[in-house]
Parts: structure tokens; sequence; C-alpha cells
């Protein structure tokens, strides 16, 4: 067992514990983009920042990608962590407004304008896609490419992948995509966009493979 | 020789060695030193080299007086560079029609050649010996003083000098924890950055318990204009590899490998030679020296991306996958290279070790501040007369490095700011000319010690351009993978732009000053974390510039587009048309009276006007 200290308690943790596992396995919360606990960490949204270290020497960390360390001192709470956070909020809002995650993402944390010149990009490089493609789906059809401003999310060379099996997993886990999150709108109250997936549990209804919630395919069938 | 081939035995072979080429060095002290480095090189030194070889052909001399290809011999800014030993006379833009006079004169007769002889751009004065060149003698050239005596591509040249000594000595009578403890004494701290202590950093990886470590050499050198390491591997590989084998011995590794960027492919070759020669003698590879140390290094290519230069990242460069940072911990000691434990250093650091560890921890000590120790190699450029590369003191001011080593500001200007750290470091103004520079200092003001690009600006130089610049670097230099580097420099370059223009706002300053410590904060990894130091830094000092452009839509420096104009004094023009003549957008017309006039919606700034006027009718504004 490893000993901290969580925002001023004494805590003990077991060995390979992330700080945002520990975090919510004593009841505090903190927001994330990119984490998916069934795929690895991948620390590149920064929302999850917590403050490591004594006060005066401290700094700000991404939780999902920190393990749990003898005797460190961990803050989640702290002003320092709210200001940074707020500020990638309304980053977040001026790049990928549409993305319903973050939409309430900034209403929970109380974003209220944005001063950026405003961007209508559908994608926040979080790389969950990536990782269900590769971790979960053992397909690896997808990739990142490029750097910097440039980077994106691709098949081989443009082109067509073999390796995909048009499952969905890349849609289904994306925060962002315009495909998933159009969100209910006046006409029809769920968005259809995910009509196109098919979720295992379309020809036989299983709870604990059903992935999806609300669930489209069950919601059609129950209609029906 | 017949140790070359047979192998060195033990370091007392290594002596023998030693003896027999410095008597045969003693009989010839007559060489010339002909920079073959890049800027030389680019200067046309390669065949002046040759030229020099032809004439003593002929002249029956090549027996008697040595030419040296050597390393970089500093003053970059006037190469060719020539020193005559064993007086060392200094020879500055040389050109192939001089060489005939250096060697009648010079080489056979000991006599100066007046004309070839450095001139202080200030004072006027002129230099005969290296030595009291200011440029040199303000300096303390540890490593880069073996440069001048020292043929790269020699392995000899460098045993003449006391070369592996270091290691044979660590080898036969220090043990790996001495070793660790002797560079802890030093306090030498990493050159490639973060200054973080190397004693430590060898202490825990010696502590690992692994069947298997690695020591790696970081020659990935991204900053823009900055050449220390690079000068440093064609100066004197050995140097930085008997470092690197000391280093891994240290440590407890047997594989040391050679991190350097695919555009220096001279440095890669001298590399491959130096390590080729090392292992004929038996200094590398199985039991060196005899001491039962096996050890092998080989050479990895990057492809030139600055993030490489991350610990992390080029430890995933090296293994294959993609050039990207992963948060630390676990720290490279813990989860390095392969997943073995794993030390990185910059290439000056190990370049420092065989000093220390022949000198003694001590004499190392001996210069430099009390937290920062020994000597730090600068790439001085910008606008100052002498540019080239400078090693000083730690703790030496400021002004002692740009006014008298640099020789003052270029064509009399003024001087502003001085950059320091390459694109993750800040402009400090004229109020810390005198403060000294070390790793504290450096960064209590809002820069850093970086890997050592200096960067002097005059008054023409316009503080959000240069913030511009270094942002529009790391935009394309990062990774991408973390949003606050990635959006946070994009989204800093977009306003900082917008105040080039003329159309930001207060707010705008305002906004810029939260994104970057926001960004500062939440990164990732050390490139994102410092990315807002050119725009805080220029902020914190430049305020007033930046205000200019936002309140008065005018660039001081003019040199923002966008908020200058140029104009033809009617006065001073003779109407020679040539800024007609040259426009690159033809924005230049004549008027019904013959006289030009520049038509201000099609000029594109570019100056050309400004340029080719002989009358100094143009004016900026
Ligand atoms: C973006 C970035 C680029 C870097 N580039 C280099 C580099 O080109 N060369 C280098 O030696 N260190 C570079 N570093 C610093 C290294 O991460 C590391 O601190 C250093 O190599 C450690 O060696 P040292 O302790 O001997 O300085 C860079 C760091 C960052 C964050
Ligand atoms: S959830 Fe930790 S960085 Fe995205």
């Amino acid at each position: 067992m490893i000993n901290m200290i969580l925002n001023g308690l004494e805590i003990s943790v077991e060995k390979g514990t992330t700080l945002l596992e520990t975090a919510n396995f004593y009841g505090i919360e903190i927001p994330t983009l990119c984490h998916d606990e069934g795929l690895s960490s991948y620390g590149a949204c920064r929302l999850c920042l917590v403050e490591v270290g004594p006060p005066g020497r401290s700094w700000l960390v991404s939780s999902c990608t920190y393990p749990a360390r003898e005797g460190l001192v961990v803050r989640t709470h702290t002003r320092r962590i709210a200001r940074a956070r707020r500020m990638l909020i309304e980053l977040y809002l001026a790049t990928c407004p549409s993305s319903k995650t973050i939409q309430d993402l900034a209403c929970q944390f109380q974003v209220t304008a944005v001063r950026f010149r405003q961007r209508h990009d559908d994608c926040i490089l979080c790389g969950l896609c990536v990782r269900m493609c590769d971790e979960q789906m053992q397909a690896k059809a997808i990739g990142l490419v490029d750097r910097g401003a440039d980077r994106r999310v691709a098949t081989p060379f443009d082109k067509k992948s073999e390796q995909c099996r048009l499952c969905g997993g890349c849609q289904y886990i994306c925060p962002a995509c315009q495909a998933r999150c159009q969100g209910p709108q006046e006409e029809n109250p769920i968005c259809n966009a995910c009509l196109n997936l098919a979720p295992p549990c379309l020809e036989e209804y299983e709870d604990a493979m059903c992935y999806m919630d609300p669930c489209v395919a069950c919601e059609l069938k129950g209609n029906n | 020789m017949r140790n070359l081939q047979a192998g060195l035995k033990s370091p007392a072979d290594l002596e023998l060695m030693r003896k027999r080429l410095k008597e045969a060095r003693g009989r010839r002290e007559n060489y010339l030193a002909v920079c073959g480095d890049t800027g030389c090189t680019v200067w046309g030194s390669n065949t002046i080299k040759d030229s020099l070889q032809d004439c003593l052909k002929r002249k029956g001399f090549l027996e008697k007086v040595d030419i040296k290809f050597t390393g970089c011999l500093g003053l970059c800014e006037s190469g060719p560079v020539i020193i005559v030993f064993p007086q060392e006379i200094f020879y500055q833009k040389v050109k192939e029609a001089d060489i005939e006079e250096i060697i009648d004169k010079t080489v056979l007769k000991g006599e100066v050649v007046e004309r070839l002889l450095y001139e202080d751009p200030t004072s006027g004065q002129k230099y005969i010996y290296a030595s009291d060149i200011p440029f040199y003698k303000n300096q303390v050239r540890v490593l880069l003083g073996n440069n001048w005596i020292n043929d790269p591509n020699s392995i000899e040249d460098y045993i003449a000098i006391d070369g592996y000594k270091a290691l044979g000595r660590a080898l036969t009578e220090m043990s790996p924890a001495e070793v660790v403890e002797e560079i802890k004494i030093s306090h030498l701290r990493g050159r490639g950055g973060a200054g973080f202590p190397t004693g430590r950093k060898w202490e825990e990886c010696y502590k690992a318990s692994s069947d298997h470590k690695y020591i790696i050499c970081n020659a990935d050198e991204g900053d823009p204009g900055a050449f220390m390491d690079r000068s440093l591997l064609e100066g004197n590989p050995h140097a930085v590899l008997e470092g690197l084998i000391i280093g891994g011995y240290a440590v407890g590794a047997s594989e040391g490998i050679i991190y350097i960027r695919a555009e220096y492919p001279t440095a890669v070759d001298k590399l491959s030679l130096a390590i080729n020669n090392a292992e004929k003698l038996g200094l590398l590879g199985e039991n060196i020296m005899g001491s039962g140390f096996n050890f092998y290094v080989s050479i990895s290519i990057g492809a030139g991306a600055f993030v490489c230069g991350e610990t992390s990242a080029l430890v995933s460069s090296i293994e294959g996958k993609v050039g990207e940072p992963r948060q630390k911990p676990p720290h490279l000691v813990e989860r390095g290279l392969w997943n073995k434990p794993t030390v990185v250093n910059n290439v000056e650091t190990l370049a420092n070790v065989p000093y220390i560890i022949l000198n003694g921890a001590g004499e190392f000590c001996r210069t430099g501040t009390k937290e920062s120790r020994g000597t730090k190699i600068f790439s001085l450029v910008g606008k100052v007369n002498n540019t080239g590369l400078v090693e000083v003191p730690l703790g030496i001011t400021l002004r002692e490095i740009i006014f008298e080593i640099g020789g003052g500001i270029k064509d009399g200007g003024k001087f502003k700011a001085v950059q320091t750290g390459g694109p993750s470091g800040g402009c400090l103004p004229e109020m810390f000319l005198d403060s000294p520079v070390d790793f504290e200092e450096l960064k209590a003001a809002g820069s850093m010690m970086g890997s050592g690009g200096m960067i002097v600006m005059d008054e023409e130089t316009c503080m959000i351009d240069v913030a511009r610049y270094f942002l529009r670097f790391l935009k394309d230099e990062s990774c991408g993978k973390c949003f606050s580097c990635r959006e946070g420099i994009s989204r800093m370059l977009e306003i900082a732009d917008s105040i080039a223009r003329g159309t930001g706002s207060l707010e705008e300053l305002e906004l810029l000053k939260e994104l970057g410590s926001a960004v500062k904060d939440s990164s990732m990894c050390g490139l994102g974390q410092s990315s807002a130091n050119p725009v805080l830094s220029t902020i914190r000092y430049f305020e007033d510039e930046y205000k200019d452009h936002i309140l008065e839509n005018k660039c001081p420096a003019g040199v923002c587009r966008e908020l200058i104009s140029f104009d033809i004094d009617s006065v001073f023009c003779n109407t020679c048309g040539a800024c007609i003549k040259n426009c690159p957008a033809s924005a230049v017309c004549e008027d019904k009276e013959g006289q030009p006039v520049i038509i201000q919606e099609a000029c594109s700034k570019c100056g050309t006007c400004l340029e080719t006027c002989k009358h100094g009718a143009v004016l900026k504004r």
C-alpha cells in the first residue's frame, strides 16, 4: 500500500493506482475528457489536473497519468487548478463548440464567455478513438498523424483501411464528433446519428454487453 | 603504430602510446590550424586547406609543417579562420590568394601578414596573437580550447592531449560509486536545459537494479541558432565519447546511444569514425583496457523534431515510435529505453566529465558560481560584432559576454534585449546586463539557461515580432498531443499576430498573459511548459511596446509590416528610378512630374526601395 496525503487527508491506496483513480475512489470528482476506464491513460486533454508537491513548490500534473507515490501531497481543488482548467475549457469551447460534452463542462465550471476567435473543429484530438480501435477492438485501423497544429486522426495514407470493421467504436467513444453530438433536436428527440452503428444488443439483448447509454437500438426496439 | 592494431590492454599501454605520440609531436610543433567547422567551410575553408597543402608540397615543406583541419575555432563571423602555430598568429577572412604569402612570410619566416589580422570593430586595434583578441581573451575555453590543437578525425591527437586518461583512471582507480561521488562533488549540472545535477541523476541510475541499463547522449540540439553541441561533436568527438563511456561505467550501463539529428551529417561522420577508432584501440567494446568493463556505443539518427530533445520523446523515438513525450513519473531511471533504467545527458555535460575526472572536482568547482559551476558554451548570435561560439565561466555578466567578448552591438546600434535559452527562453532588457549568468538568475528573470543560445537584439528589433517568431517555431514543433500546448500556442500566436497587425486590444493583451500562464501550468512536457516564456517575458519587460502597437497602431522598431509605410521624399529624390526598377510589387510609379511615388495599396512593405535608394529619399514610418 502507498500512503499519501489527498486534500489534507492521510490515505492509502494500492500500488499502481493513478491519482485520478485514487481521487475517484475517495469520492472526489475530477473532470476528464480523454480518459476512459477501459483504455490506457493518455494525458492529453489536461482537464484532470491536480496539484502535487508541498505548497509553494507545487506543480500541476494530469491525474490520469500520474501514479500514486509514497508521501505525495496532492490537492485536487485549488484556485490554480480552477484557473488553468477554466482557461482550457474556454479554449475547448472556442475550438469545438458543437460537442455536448464540452458544453456540459462549460456549464459545470461556469465558463460563460469565449474570448478567442471562434472555430468549429470537430475533433479535439483526445485520442480516445485511436485507443479504442487499438486496445478494445484490436484493429489499429486509425492513428494520429502529423504533429503540432496539423495533427489529426486518420487512416494510414488517408486510404480506406483494410483493418476497419466498421464497428463504430470510435464514434461511440468520441466526446466531440458531429456524428454523435448533434444532440437531441427539436423535430427528433434522438439525434439518429448513431443509427448506423450496430450495437451488439441488436440481435439479442444482453445487459452486460450493452455499452450504449442511452442505447439507441434498444430504444428503437422498445418503441416498435 | 604497433599499438593501433594490437589494441590497448591496459592504461599503462595507453600511457606508453601517449608518450610516443607526445615525443613525435614535440619534434613537429609547426602547424596550421584551419577551421573545418560548418561556418568556415561555408566560407570556403575546404579549398583553403587544399591550397595550403598544395603550396606546402610545391615548396617542399609538407614534411615539416602539419595542417590540421580542426573543429570550430570560435570566430565564425570572420571565416575562414587560420591559426599559425607555434606562435598562435590569428588570420581571418583568408582567401586563396593569401596562401602563398602566409606560407612564405608567416610559416617560414615568422613574419606577420598585416592585412589578414583581426581588427577590433569598435577600437580599430589590430591583434596578432589569437589569445590577445578580446573575443578569446575573456573566455575560459576548457572544452573548446582543444579545438585549436586537435584534429577531430584523429584519435592520436586526442590521446596526445591526455585523451582517455580520465577513462583509464576511472576504470582502474575508481569504483563506479566513486565516479558518481566525484561528479556529485563537482556540482556539474546538466547543460541541456534543465540544469539537473548530473551526479544525482547518475546516482539514481547507479542504485537502480536491473540486468541492463542505458546511457544516452542527447545530441538533438533543436534550438534555432544554437550549435554548441554540433561544434563539440565536430571539433572533439572523442571528449564526448570518453564522457559517455565514463558515464556508462558510473551508472552500470553496458550500452551507450548517441541520439543525433539527421541535419548534422558531418557530426555523424566524425562520431562514427571516432567510435570506430576507439573500438580498434580497445577503448570501447569488450573488456576496455583490460578492466573487465564492457561498453558498446551506437548512433541513433533522429529526424530533426525539436520535441525529440525531450527525454521521454527521445526514448520513444529511439524505440521506433512516434517522438512524443509522456508524463513523468515514471522517470527514465525507472522506465527508460526498452523499459530499462536509462540516463540521458547532453553533449556538453558529457564533454565536461573527462575534465572533472582528470583534474578533480575541486579544480572544476573553481570556476563558476556557488550553484552553477564550471563553464558554459553559448552561441552568441544576432546583432553583435563577434558572432560565434563562446565558452565562459558561469557567473559572468551578460555585459561581459555581449560587450567584451561579443565586441558590442553591430553598426554602432543600441542594445535592446538579449534572448537566452532558445525558443523556451525569454528576452531580458538592459537592466539585466550586469546580473550574472547562471541557472538561477536567468530563471528568476523570466528566462532560462536552456542549452545556450544567446541572441542579441538592437533597437531595430520588434519584441512582438520576436515573440511571434518563437511562437511560430513552437507551433510547428509541438508534438500536438496535449491540448494546452497545441491549442494554447496557436491561440497565443493568434493574439500576437492580431497585435502586430494593429488590431489588438488591451483586453487581448490581458488574455494573452492569462493564457500564457495557464499553458505554462497545464502542459505536459517542457516544451509546452516553457512555450509562454517568449511572450510573457516580452510583455513583462516591453509592455509599452505592446501598448504602442495596440493604442497607437505604431511599431516603434519599424518591423511589423501592417504598421509601417514607405514614402519618397521629393526633396532628396533625384529621380534615378532605382526604386521603380527594383520594387518587386511594382508599387512605385512616376507621377506627372516624373517624380516616383509609392502606391500604398500595392506596397508589400518589403523595404527594397529603402535598401536600393542611394540618396536617402525613402522614408520608413
Ligand atoms: C522541448 C525540449 C527540447 C529539448 N531539446 C534538447 C536538446 O536538443 N538537447 C539537449 O541536450 N537537451 C534538450 N532538452 C532537455 C532534455 O530534456 C534533458 O533535460 C537533457 O537532455 C538532460 O541532459 P542534461 O542533464 O545533461 O542536461 C529538451 C527539452 C525539451 C522539453
Ligand atoms: S483525462 Fe487526464 S489528461 Fe485527459
